[in-house]
C-alpha cells in the first residue's frame, strides 16, 4: 500500500505524461506481480463492485472527525470528492501500518468485507482509518469506494505496460480486453497474460465469467464527421448504416459459449438472456459488433430493414440495465435485440484486417444462415450525398441520432483512429450525427461542481418563460421580483426551470461565469445558490421527452452547454410552449434550432 | 446590531462610531486604521493612516510616499475622542496587527487576516507572532473556515519545497514556485535551504524583500533574472513570481522548468488540478480551523463577528459551540474558495 500510495503520488504531482508512465514503468518493475496486477486494474479504469455503501462511509467518518453532520456536508461541497474530504476530516492515526502490498489490501482486508454486517465492516474501516496516513486514507476509500480516477488514461497505463513487457501497446491494448471488467478480479495469473502472452488458469468460476477464451476484441470507434460529407471523396466508396442510440457491444461464441461485452469492456451476457439465446447457434469462432438496443415491435420499420419493427428510445434500455433481477415482465416490457454491423472472428480468424466491404459480405451471408435470424443494421443507399443528407435530416423520424460512414477499404482498427479526409487510407469511422436540438436557456441557480471544478460554480439549472414576455420591461418586472423574493402570482408570467447542464464551457469560460454567479447570487440553500437571472445560454440536447416529474413537465437527454448568448435579451429566451413543440415534433424535428430570430 | 457597538459595518468599511474612524475601509475615508499591507486591506487615498511602525516601508510602497502616515509599536496605545487604540500582533505578514479598541469598559478587537503559531511549533520569523488579546467582542476572518484546512508542521512543509527543489535542480529544470509576492514569498525565503542553489525573485516580489530586510528580517540572497548571466544558474534556481508572471515572457527565461503553487487552498486537490500545476505546497499566511478555533478560544470573548471566508459555516458552528456569533459583510479577499491564484486574497 505505501509502495502504491508513493505511485499515486507520482501521478499525481506531474501534469507531464511522459513523467507519469515513467513513473508506473518503474513501479510495475520494482512491485510483485500481484501487486501489479492490481495497481494496472485500477489505474485502467477497473470498478471493483462497491464493498462498503457510501452512506455507511460518510457516517464512520463523521463520528470519527467528531463532526455535526450539515459540517461535513459543507466541507464536502468544498472539496468535491468524497474520499478525500474524509481523508483531510480524520483525527490522526494512532497505529503503525501494516506492512501490506496492494493485493494484501485487497485480498485479506476489503474484499473479504463484501456482504458483511454493517458492524463488522465499520470496525475494520474505523482500524483500517486509524493506521493509514491522510493519502492513504484517500485511497483506502477510493479503493472500497468503487471509482477510481487519477489523472492517467487507459491509454496511458497500456503505454506504461507496453514499455515494462516489451510489447507493442496495441498488442497490451488488446490483450488487456476485459481486464477492467467488475466481475473479474485482477489477479497475477492475469497480469501474467497481459505481460507474457501466457494462458492462464481458468479464473471467475464464482460468476460463471468469462476466461482468457471470451474476450472480446479492441473496439473501433467513430470520429465525429465535422466538415461536409464531399470531403471524404466519392459516395460510393463509403458504405452508410444509421447511427442508433443504444449500447455498443460485442457478442463473442467460442467453445459453445456466449460471452456479451459493452464498449466499456464490461461483461453483461447476464443482463441480456435473449442475445445469449441468438448466438447459441452460431459457429464457434465468432465475434459481432453491434448495437444492443431496446426493441419496439410496434414502430415503423427502419428504412431498408425487414426487420419488424424499431429500436425504442434509449430511456426504455436504460431501465432494463437497471434491473437487478430480470422477472419474464421485465423481458416482455423492454426486450433488448441486437443490430449487427460487422464481422470480426468468423470460424476463429481475425477477420479485421479484411475490407469493410468484405466483412460485411460475409455478416449478411452469416445472418441469413443462422437461426433464429441475425438482424443486421440495414445499409442506407443513395447515389449521392446530397439525398444522404435529406436521410439524415430524417433520423429523428425513427429516434435515430444520425449516420455512420465506413469506407468500403477500411480494416477494423483499434480504438479512435487518427485520419483526415483525403488521407491515403481512410481507416477512420465516422458518425454524421444529426443537429442536437437548441434552446436557449434563462441560468437561476448555480451549485459548484466536482473534482477538478470543486468550488467552481460549474452545474447550472436553467429556466425558460411560462408564456412569451410582451416586452423586455415585463420580463424585468419578473426579475424584480425574484430580487425582492416576491413570490410570483399563480398564472403571471414566470421563469419555470426545465434542465440542468454543466458542461460544454472551456475552463476560463466557467471561470468567468463563475465570477458573474458569484456577484449575482441572491440566496444560498446549502450548496445551491439562487441567482438573479441575467445570464441567458443556448442549451444543446439530443432528445425530449414527457415527464411527470419535472417542474415543466419535459425531460431532456443529455443537455449540454453550447455557449453564452451575449446578444440575445432575457426577454427573448425561449417559453415553455417551445419545449411543448418540441415534444409534439420532436420525433419529426428536422430543424432543431428554436430560438427566436434563427441562431 | 446592539446599539452602543463599538464597531459597526458601514458601506466604506468597519466603522468606530465613538471614535470616528474606520478599519481597512474599502472606500476613501477620513482616518483609517489599516492592520497589514495586502491591497484588500490597505487601500489608496484616505486622509490618515494608523498602522504599526514596522509596515511603513510596505504602506509607503504601495499606497504612495506622500500618505499621512502615523505608526505605532505593537502594543502602544494611542487615545482618539476617548477610544483607546492599540495595535497587537497578528502573525500574518510583516507589520500585520490586530486592532484593539477599548471604550467606555469594553473591548473589541478586529483581527484582520491572522495566523496563530500552532502548539509546539517555531515562529515564523520574517513576521511577529500572533498574541491572542482578551476582549469582549472578537470580530475574525474565516478564510480557512472549513475543518478540512488542517496545516502541517512548517519544518515538513519546507522539507517537501526543498526535495522538490534538489530533485529539479539534480534534473536541470528551474523550480518556479508561484506565490503572492508580500509576505508568502519572504516566509518562503525564509524557511527554505538556500544552501540548494540560486534563489531568483520576480520584480513584483523583491522590492518587498528590500522591504523586509530594511525592517530588520534576515533573509537569504536573492536575484534578479537580469543579475544571471550563465543560463546554467537558472536551471538550478528557486523562482519565486505572482501567478500573473505565468506565461510571459519573463518565465520563458527560465526553458523547461517544474512549476508548483504554495497556497492554503493548495489542500484541495481539485483546486491544485485546476490551476494545472505539478505540485501545490500547503502554506498559509492564515489560521486554519484549528487555528481559527484556537484563536477566537483564546480571547475569551462571548460574542465573535465573522468577516470574508467561510462565513456562514463558522457562525453556524461558533453558535453551536454557545457563543453569540454573527457576521459581517466585507469587501475583503473574496469568499472561501478562489478559482484564480492572483484574485487570491493572500493565499
Amino acid at each position: 500500500m505505501k509502495r502504491f500510495a508513493e505511485l499515486y503520488a507520482e501521478l499525481d504531482g506531474t501534469t507531464s505524461t511522459s513523467a507519469k508512465v515513467a513513473a508506473l514503468v518503474r513501479y510495475l518493475a520494482e512491485v510483485p506481480p500481484e501487486d501489479a496486477a492490481w495497481a494496472v486494474y485500477f489505474l485502467a479504469g477497473g470498478k471493483p463492485r462497491q464493498l462498503i455503501r457510501t452512506a455507511q462511509l460518510r457516517a464512520l467518518a463523521t463520528e470519527a472527525a467528531g463532526l455535526p453532520d450539515w459540517l461535513f456536508e459543507a466541507s464536502y461541497q468544498a472539496v468535491g470528492d468524497l474520499a478525500e474530504t474524509i481523508a483531510h476530516l480524520l483525527p490522526p492515526a494512532s497505529r503503525p501500518m501494516a506492512a501490506l502490498g496492494l493485493h494484501g489490501w485487497m485480498r485479506e482486508r476489503l474484499l473479504p468485507l463484501r456482504g458483511e454486517a454493517p458492524e463488522v465492516v465499520a470496525q475494520a474501516v474505523r482500524a483500517a482509518w486509524d493506521e493509514l496516513d491522510p493519502l492513504g486514507r484517500f485511497l483506502f476509500i477510493k479503493l472500497v469506494g468503487g471509482g477510481f480516477r487519477v489523472g492517467v488514461s487507459k491509454l496511458l497505463v497500456q503505454r506504461a505496460v507496453a514499455e515494462h513487457a516489451g510489447l507493442d501497446p496495441k498488442e497490451v491494448a488488446a490483450r488487456m480486453m476485459g481486464y477492467t471488467d467488475a466481475m473479474r478480479e485482477p489477479t497475477a495469473q492475469a497480469w501474467a497474460r497481459i505481460v507474457h502472452g501466457e494462458p492462464g488458469g481458468e479464473e471467475g468460476g464464482e460468476t460463471g465469467g468469462a476466461s482468457s477464451g471470451g474476450l472480446p476484441y479492441p473496439f473501433f470507434l467513430a470520429q465525429p464527421l465535422a466538415d461536409a460529407p464531399a470531403s471524404l471523396g466519392e459516395r460510393h466508396d463509403w458504405l452508410v448504416e444509421w447511427k442508433f442510440d443504444g449500447i455498443r457491444g460485442q457478442i463473442v461464441k467460442r467453445q459453445g459459449q456466449v460471452w456479451v461485452w459493452s464498449r466499456g469492456e464490461e461483461l453483461m451476457t447476464d443482463r441480456f438472456p435473449e442475445l445469449v439465446a441468438l448466438a447459441k447457434g452460431w459457429p464457434d469462432g465468432t465475434v459481432i459488433d453491434g448495437e444492443i438496443v431496446a426493441w419496439d415491435a410496434l414502430a415503423p420499420s427502419l428504412p431498408g430493414s425487414s426487420a419488424q419493427g424499431a429500436p425504442a428510445p434509449f430511456s426504455v434500455l436504460q431501465q432494463r440495465i437497471g434491473r437487478k433481477t430480470l422477472t419474464s415482465k421485465v423481458l416482455a416490457t423492454a426486450p433488448v435485440h441486437f443490430l449487427a454491423y460487422d464481422l470480426l472472428e468468423h470460424k476463429g480468424a481475425d477477420l479485421r484486417a479484411q475490407p469493410q466491404v468484405e466483412r460485411r459480405a460475409a455478416l449478411d451471408t452469416l445472418a441469413d444462415a443462422v437461426s433464429p435470424r441475425l438482424d443486421c443494421s440495414p445499409l442506407v443507399l443513395t447515389d449521392d450525398w446530397a439525398a444522404l443528407a435529406a436521410w439524415r435530416e430524417r433520423s429523428r423520424e425513427w429516434g435515430l441520432e444520425g449516420l455512420m460512414l465506413k469506407h468500403r477499404l477500411g480494416r477494423y482498427g483499434t480504438g479512435r483512429v487518427k485520419s483526415r479526409p483525403g488521407d491515403a487510407e481512410p481507416l477512420a469511422w465516422w458518425k454524421w450525427k444529426v443537429d442536437p436540438f437548441t434552446i436557449d436557456g434563462v441560468l437561476i441557480y448555480a451549485q459548484a461542481g466536482h473534482g477538478r471544478r470543486a468550488s467552481v460554480y460549474t452545474d447550472y439549472t436553467f429556466a425558460v418563460w411560462s408564456r412569451p414576455p410582451r416586452d423586455a420591461a415585463e420580463a424585468q418586472a419578473v426579475v424584480q421580483a425574484i430580487a425582492e423574493r416576491r413570490p410570483a402570482q399563480p398564472g403571471a408570467l414566470q421563469l419555470v426551470a426545465f434542465t440542468k447542464a454543466y458542461s460544454g464551457l472551456s475552463d476560463e469560460e466557467f471561470l468567468a461565469v463563475d465570477a458573474v454567479i458569484r456577484r449575482t447570487t441572491l440566496e444560498k440553500f446549502g450548496p445551491v445558490r439562487s441567482v438573479l437571472p441575467t445570464l441567458v445560454f443556448e442549451l444543446a440536447f439530443e432528445g425530449i421527452a414527457r415527464s411527470p416529474r419535472h417542474k415543466s413537465g419535459v425531460a431532456l437527454r443529455f443537455p449540454r452547454l453550447l455557449r453564452q448568448r451575449t446578444d440575445k435579451p432575457l426577454h427573448e429566451a425561449n417559453t415553455l410552449a417551445d419545449l411543448e413543440a418540441l415534444l409534439g415534433t420532436g420525433s419529426k424535428a428536422t430543424e432543431g434550432h428554436l430560438a427566436q430570430g434563427g441562431c | 446590531m446592539a446599539s452602543g457597538d463599538l464597531i459597526v459595518q458601514r458601506p466604506e468599511g468597519l466603522y468606530c462610531p465613538p471614535g470616528d474612524f474606520y478599519i481597512d475601509p474599502w472606500r476613501r475615508v477620513e482616518r483609517a486604521v489599516i492592520t497589514h499591507a495586502h491591497a484588500d486591506h490597505a487601500r489608496t487615498g484616505h486622509g490618515h493612516y494608523l498602522a504599526t511602525a514596522v509596515s511603513e516601508g510596505l504602506l509607503r510602497a504601495r499606497l504612495g510616499a506622500g500618505i499621512a502616515f502615523q505608526g505605532l509599536a505593537y502594543g502602544e496605545v494611542v487615545e482618539h475622542q476617548g477610544v483607546r487604540v492599540s495595535l497587537h500582533p497578528a502573525g500574518h505578514v510583516l507589520g500585520s496587527a490586530q486592532v484593539r479598541v477599548e471604550h467606555g469598559g469594553r473591548v473589541w478587537v478586529a483581527s484582520g487576516d491572522y495566523r496563530p503559531t500552532p502548539h509546539g511549533a517555531v515562529p515564523d520569523r520574517t513576521c511577529a507572532p500572533f498574541e491572542p488579546v482578551r476582549c469582549d467582542v472578537f470580530i475574525t476572518e474565516s478564510t480557512f473556515g472549513l475543518p478540512i484546512y488542517r496545516w502541517r508542521p512548517d519544518a515538513e512543509l519546507f522539507g517537501q519545497i526543498n526535495r522538490w527543489w534538489a530533485a529539479n535542480a539534480q534534473a536541470g529544470r528551474a523550480s518556479v514556485l508561484v506565490c503572492y509576492s508580500l509576505g508568502k514569498a519572504q516566509r518562503l525565503l525564509g524557511g527554505v535551504d538556500a544552501s540548494i542553489g540560486p534563489i531568483v525573485c520576480h520584480g513584483a516580489v523583491e522590492p518587498i524583500n528590500r522591504a523586509y530586510r530594511a525592517a530588520g528580517v534576515a533573509l537569504p540572497e536573492t536575484l534578479t533574472v537580469s543579475e544571471v548571466t550563465d543560463k546554467a544558474v537558472l536551471r538550478r534556481a528557486l523562482v519565486l513570481c505572482p501567478g500573473s508572471a505565468l506565461g510571459t515572457p519573463w518565465i520563458r527565461r527560465f526553458g523547461d522548468c517544474a512549476d508548483a503553487f504554495a497556497s492554503g487552498w493548495m489542500q484541495v486537490r481539485g483546486q491544485r488540478r485546476r490551476g494545472g500545476f505539478d505540485q501545490g505546497f500547503v502554506l498559509s499566511d492564515h489560521a486554519d480551523w484549528p487555528g481559527l478555533l484556537s484563536a477566537i478560544g483564546a480571547t475569551g470573548a462571548e460574542r465573535v463577528i465573522v468577516t470574508h471566508g467561510s462565513v456562514p459555516v463558522l457562525v453556524r458552528y461558533l453558535s453551536e459551540q454557545g457563543l453569540q456569533a454573527e457576521a459581517f459583510d466585507t469587501e475583503y479577499g473574496d469568499e472561501a474558495a478562489e478559482p484564480a491564484p492572483e484574485a487570491s486574497p493572500a493565499p
